[in-house]
């Protein structure tokens, strides 16, 4: 029964990389920008927040550090995107590809490293209820601050006059400039905050979920919170239970091995994206789903002149 | 002495190649419901555009309430007190009606945003309810979305843009009762159009546009839609040298085609027919939007949703064939649009025959056929030469031609494909004075020579030029058609309105008006 | 229409620079050559850079990229070997991103194409003849092509994203690897690595040269090349493809089939990089193992885009690219640096080419404005 709750411990932990890289891969598509460099962004702000972790001792540095390169690694793909309008999925192509390279190579040096001794995470009181507190009461605080932030999010998006406009540029950024908005001023800010959210990922990837670094350690995580993204149909909430979902895909796999039930564990690694396939074909059919659904200006370049 | 709201004198605009506005002068009083009448062309959008702040004019000066103003933007446009309901909408989707107002306003909560919109639209009997997703409204209700969000603005100038087009007779009515409501409380409107008989109903006043000028400025109440059809058209364009017209079989039947829109803002096709034999040309008149585009694309075959048996060309019914089919079977078709559509503005002029003409492909059952480049050149040369194109070669670009010369290497294209029947869309468009007068020469050379060819144009002095018999479309139906040497301005311009008798017989002559 | 975008420095003196981009006329014949040349440039200038800033020598570390890879014949024949699977894959997806199918999925089909073509390597004995090659290859060819067919249909039937689905499937093509070289397919001998027994020496590809490891799959990727360029630039089925990914409209009013353009352009890349991936694995690896994937599918795209989309081009740029492969692996092996480099540079090189492709179409002009 208590391994039960040790993996609904585990799943809250994987569930909140993944849900922090997806929101902030959900912001830069909610104004129509998808960016294919997330694997690479959390990669370099791994070893970034890794590395200053080892220099000062500070987790929360090291947080503050990753989300930073998360920001600027996002802006330069921002300019590009927007201002140059390069070709999006080429762009954030490149920006994987070096990431994960440049991560690798800064990283050569950190490979030994450890990190200073975690203390517990167990909130007081809460974590000494039986079952319930080993499930759900021992994480870092970051992963109650990944709820919070889902609901921020979420408030933000559909309660907001700015969160109004955003969702307007990205469904149709000519009729926003129409408006008056300044367009590019705004993707730009939502791709930065897109890449924050990557990096802070990154960074937990790092410092607390694995404290240790490893080349490659984002280990695909970056792609999946891409799908993530798709499966939830750009909504925040359903991000949150999708990374859950997809981070307890282990879970699942212990859970019928525990029952005896011999299945691969490739069949269910597989099963986010198998899901996310069936997830954008369902939408797909029908017009006027994904016009609702998905932003309708998603990877299309936006010229102000016109 | 009161100003007039709006004062433009000598407002002039010109593009390479066209001058959209010239020496334009309008004045529009407090509280008037002024109409702007034209056909497509005439320079109407141009000049809102200058006035709603989207375009510099090259001369003439604007005044508002009798202050010279020079507007630079909509917003400022909008802060002036002006604005626009356009043919074309700016909203969301995925929001909201209240939440698609809220965005074009400068201020207010959500809550006050909904509750100016429920008083706004009791006001003036509008019915919408702001809580509804966009995407589940239709074309009119869209348009109130437009119009409150105008209104919410305060205007004391509005301008809608051939407002009528994409509404119900029902529904123009009840947009008839809102501006008049409008107008009685002080606010001027410019209203852009076409149709004569909304015109004589709505407005008090009304400058005709034509060829970018100014033709006429009158009281439409007072006018007859004869008259009115007369400034905006001009006179009787002269009666050319008609071949007695020896028309043979017929090669295109087109019976009661009914086709529903592809697209939200498109026209349904309603029970269109039409005939064409060969050796006559028959044109179609209209202004654009009125179905052109969706009745060309069903003939050409870029629309095989044609109902079965709708479309015959002679014997064969080809409503459901694909433009290659009907090309083996002889139909050769010039699209309005030359690059995009018609041409590829970056492949050379010998690729662009590869689109339409299979003659320098050999062997087609190998990946759709051997490309002989040496004489796919000289084909292109042959018909930069036979068709008078000024270019650089057959290697030249499509996109580095004027719009003249590169719509008559497409008419020559098609024209030297020898077809039994020639459909052609806007022929002389955009194109200069020289090359049109050798296009229409060639459009009636293709017609003596026997061909069956249907011309569909806005200009309608060329189809008096070119044409022998002559339909109207007017909102996706067609009227019946009258032999050129019947047709008047004053019957065309009715007819534009869409205001023809069902199964009257032009040729008989007398009109019976039905109450 | 006003084409013109800007953007505003701050100079120190307190006057305004103004970077403005302006629309061309005329797309820059000499950008179009120049900005693959401005971008290598680029990527070599931030990596001595990057080298000083490690303190490595980065002279030396030109020469591991630079030259080495080119000194002597075994060189440049590793050089090939490397090349020619990016070659190959890159030949194929030209021909869907020049029909504006974007497959990113070349990856996972290369992967599959690898899986069917060890499929048949596996059935080999040790008498079985050379013959068995050309089933190899073609399994290979099957399995990418099926790989593909999936993303097609799935468009086809539901207008689902190619982009998205190829890209997911991908990884569930990696799965599908990780799950036959550690179950059914593991070599009893092989100390539980995930990996399959080596292939039998007949279902080798023939070598080019003795004491290389180049295999005919260079002639393969050469005719293949001479194949595109006719394809492209001599048939009617290529032009149908190129009119619909430049001008739908006029390919609509020609009447060329956009479905059949999707299955052309998806089968072709699909079997391409099923073949690179049949010819790696019985080629230079002779097994089927976990490290098969390498990220070719993805360096594939970033040769086409070097290479501008033209078979000739992308010869020139898959050959750079795999300079950098090599480069990597030298400078791992002999300066200590890690062998991500590699990642960093082809990274680097199609950000710079993307931002220097801006110059075909734009060119930039300072202001002063005080």
């Amino acid at each position: 029964m208590d391994s039960y709750a040790l993996l609904l411990a585990a799943t809250l932990n994987a569930g909140t990389v993944l849900a922090l890289a997806s929101l902030g891969l959900l912001i830069n598509e909610k104004v129509g920008i998808v960016n294919l460099g997330a694997e690479g962004m959390m990669l370099c702000a791994a070893i970034a927040g890794f590395a200053t972790a080892v220099h000062t001792g500070s987790d929360a540095m090291g947080f503050v550090v990753g989300t930073l390169v998360g920001a600027f690694l996002a802006g330069v793909f921002g300019v590009l995107v927007i201002w140059l309008n390069t070709n999006q999925f080429a762009t954030g192509l490149a920006l994987s590809l070096f990431g994960t390279g440049l991560s690798a190579f800064v990283g050569t040096g950190f490979v030994q490293e450890k990190l200073l001794d975690r203390s517990s995470y167990a909130i007081p009181y809460l974590s000494d209820i039986p079952w319930l507190g080993v499930a759900l009461f021992r994480q870092h605080p970051l992963v109650y601050g990944t709820m919070a932030l889902t609901g921020a999010i979420i408030w933000f998006m559909y309660r907001t006059r700015a969160g109004l406009v955003l969702r307007s540029v990205g469904e149709s950024p000519e009729s926003a400039h129409a408006l008056g908005y300044p367009v590019r001023l705004i993707r730009l800010g939502a791709v930065v905050a897109g890449g924050a959210l990557c990096g802070l990922a990154g960074a937990y990837i790092s410092l607390i979920y694995t404290p240790l670094w490893a080349e490659g350690m984002v280990a695909g995580k970056g792609w999946i919170a891409l799908a993530l993204t798709t499966f939830a149909t750009w909504r925040p909430g359903r991000v949150l239970l999708g990374a859950y979902l997809f981070g307890g895909v282990t879970m699942l796999q212990l859970h019928l091995q525990a029952l005896g039930v011999q299945i691969p564990s490739q069949l269910l690694n597989s099963l986010p994206y198998v899901a996310t396939v069936v997830v954008l074909a369902v939408i797909s059919r029908n017009p006027q789903w994904i016009r609702i659904n998905m932003p309708a200006s998603i990877g299309k370049p936006f010229y102000p002149g016109s | 002495m009161t100003h007039p709201r709006l004062q433009l004198t000598g407002i002039t605009k010109a593009y390479p190649g066209v001058v959209a506005n010239s020496d334009v002068s309008l004045t529009v009083m407090p509280g008037e419901t002024h109409a702007v009448l034209g056909e497509n062309g005439a320079g109407k959008s141009t000049l809102m555009k200058i006035i709603y702040g989207s375009i510099k004019p090259d001369a003439g000066e604007v005044r508002l309430n009798g202050q010279p103003i020079v507007i630079h933007n909509p917003k400022e446009a909008r802060a002036n007190g002006i604005s626009m309901v356009f043919q074309h909408f700016n909203l969301f989707d995925t929001m909201t009606v209240a939440e698609n107002v809220w965005l074009g306003l400068a201020r207010e909560s959500l809550e006050q945003v909904t509750a100016s919109i429920i008083a706004k639209a009791n006001e003036y009997g509008l019915d919408i309810d702001p809580s509804r997703p966009v995407h589940t409204l239709s074309v009119g209700e869209m348009q109130r979305v437009e119009i409150i969000r105008a209104l919410l603005t305060r205007p004391e100038l509005l301008i809608l843009d051939e407002p009528t087009s994409v509404l119900t007779p029902q529904a123009v009515e009840k947009l008839f009762v809102v501006l008049k409501k409008l107008a009685s409380e002080g606010c001027s409107i410019l209203y852009i159009s076409h149709k004569l008989h909304e015109i004589r109903e709505l407005c008090t006043a009304c400058t005709v546009l034509r060829g970018g000028k100014v033709t006429g400025v009158c009281n439409p109440q007072e006018e007859s839609n004869a008259s009115l059809s007369r400034l905006m058209i001009g006179a009787e364009p002269p009666q050319l040298e008609h071949r007695p017209q020896q028309a043979g079989e017929s090669r295109l039947t087109v019976k009661n085609l009914s086709l529903a829109r592809e697209d939200q803002f498109g026209v349904d096709l309603d029970g269109i027919s039409l005939d064409v034999r060969a050796g006559e040309v028959v044109g179609i008149a209209g202004v654009s939007g009125n179905g052109q585009k969706e009745l060309l694309y069903a003939l050409s075959g870029e629309d095989c949703r044609a109902p079965a048996g709708s479309i015959r060309m002679k014997d064969k019914d080809v409503s459901k064939l694909h433009p290659g089919a009907r090309r083996r079977l002889g139909l050769h078709f010039v699209p309005e649009e030359r690059l995009g559509r018609g041409a590829v503005p970056t492949l050379s002029l010998a690729h662009n025959l590869l689109l339409t003409r299979t003659g320098s492909i050999s062997n087609p059952k190998f990946a759709g056929g051997w490309i002989q480049v040496k004489k796919l050149e000289d084909h292109a040369s042959a018909i930069i030469k036979a068709f008078n194109v000024k270019a650089g070669g057959p290697h030249a670009m499509a996109k580095s031609l004027s719009g003249g010369n590169l719509q008559k290497f497409i008419v020559g294209r098609e024209i030297d494909a020898k077809p039994t029947l020639f459909i052609v869309s806007q022929p002389t468009w955009g194109v200069d004075v020289g090359a049109a007068a050798q296009i229409r020469g060639e459009i009636l050379a293709l017609r003596d020579a026997g061909c069956a060819v249907l011309v569909v144009s806005e200009e309608l002095e060329e189809l008096f030029e070119v044409s022998d018999r002559l339909h109207v479309i007017a909102r996706g139906k067609l009227s019946p058609s009258v032999p050129i040497a019947q047709a008047t301005v004053e019957k065309i311009g009715e007819w534009m309105s869409g205001l023809w008798e069902t199964g009257a017989v032009a040729e008989r002559g007398g009109q019976h008006h039905h109450a | 229409m006003d084409c013109g975008k800007q953007g505003q420095w701050r100079s120190v003196g307190g006057n305004i620079i103004m970077l403005k981009l302006e629309a061309r006329q005329q797309p820059s014949n000499f950008w179009v050559y120049g900005s693959p040349l401005l971008a290598l440039l680029i990527t070599v200038l931030v990596g001595v850079v990057l080298f000083v800033a490690l303190g490595k020598d980065p002279l030396r570390g030109l020469e591991m990229f630079f030259w080495q890879p080119i000194r002597s014949s075994y060189a440049l024949g590793e050089l090939m070997v490397k090349a020619t699977p990016l070659l190959i894959i890159a030949l194929g997806l030209s021909v869907c991103f020049r029909s504006n199918v974007m497959n990113i999925g070349a990856e996972g089909q290369y992967v599959i194409g690898a899986i069917f073509a060890s499929g048949v390597a596996l059935l080999a004995e040790k008498t079985t003849g050379n013959w068995i090659v050309l089933p190899i290859l073609l399994a290979g060819i099957v399995g990418g092509m099926a790989w593909a067919a999936l993303t097609a249909l799935l468009r086809d039937l539901f207008n689902a994203n190619e982009i998205l689905v190829s890209l997911m499937l991908v990884y569930v093509a990696l799965q599908v690897l990780s799950y036959l070289v550690g179950g059914p397919w593991m070599d009893p001998q092989g100390f539980n690595f995930p990996q399959t027994k080596i292939f039998e020496a007949a279902t080798h590809i023939p070598r080019l040269i003795q004491g290389s490891r180049m295999t005919i799959g260079i002639l393969i990727a050469l005719l293949g090349s001479a194949a595109l360029w006719v394809f492209l630039f001599r048939t009617r089925a290529g032009f149908a493809l190129q009119v619909g990914g430049i001008a739908p409209a006029a390919a609509r009013y020609a009447g060329f089939s956009s479905r059949r353009a999707l299955w052309t352009a998806l089968m072709i890349s699909g079997g391409a990089a099923g073949l690179a991936g049949a010819l790696e694995v019985a080629g230079p690896i002779g097994q089927l193992s976990g490290f098969l994937p390498a990220g070719y599918g993805f360096a594939a795209i970033i040769v086409v885009y070097v290479g501008r989309l033209h078979p000739i081009g992308m010869v020139f740029s898959a050959i750079l690219m795999s300079m950098f492969y090599i480069g990597g692996e030298m400078a791992q092996s002999r300066l200590g640096l890690t062998k991500s480099l590699t990642g960093v540079f082809q990274g680097l090189l199609l950000f710079s080419l993307l931002a220097c492709d801006t110059l075909v179409n734009y060119s930039v002009k300072f202001k002063r404005k005080t």
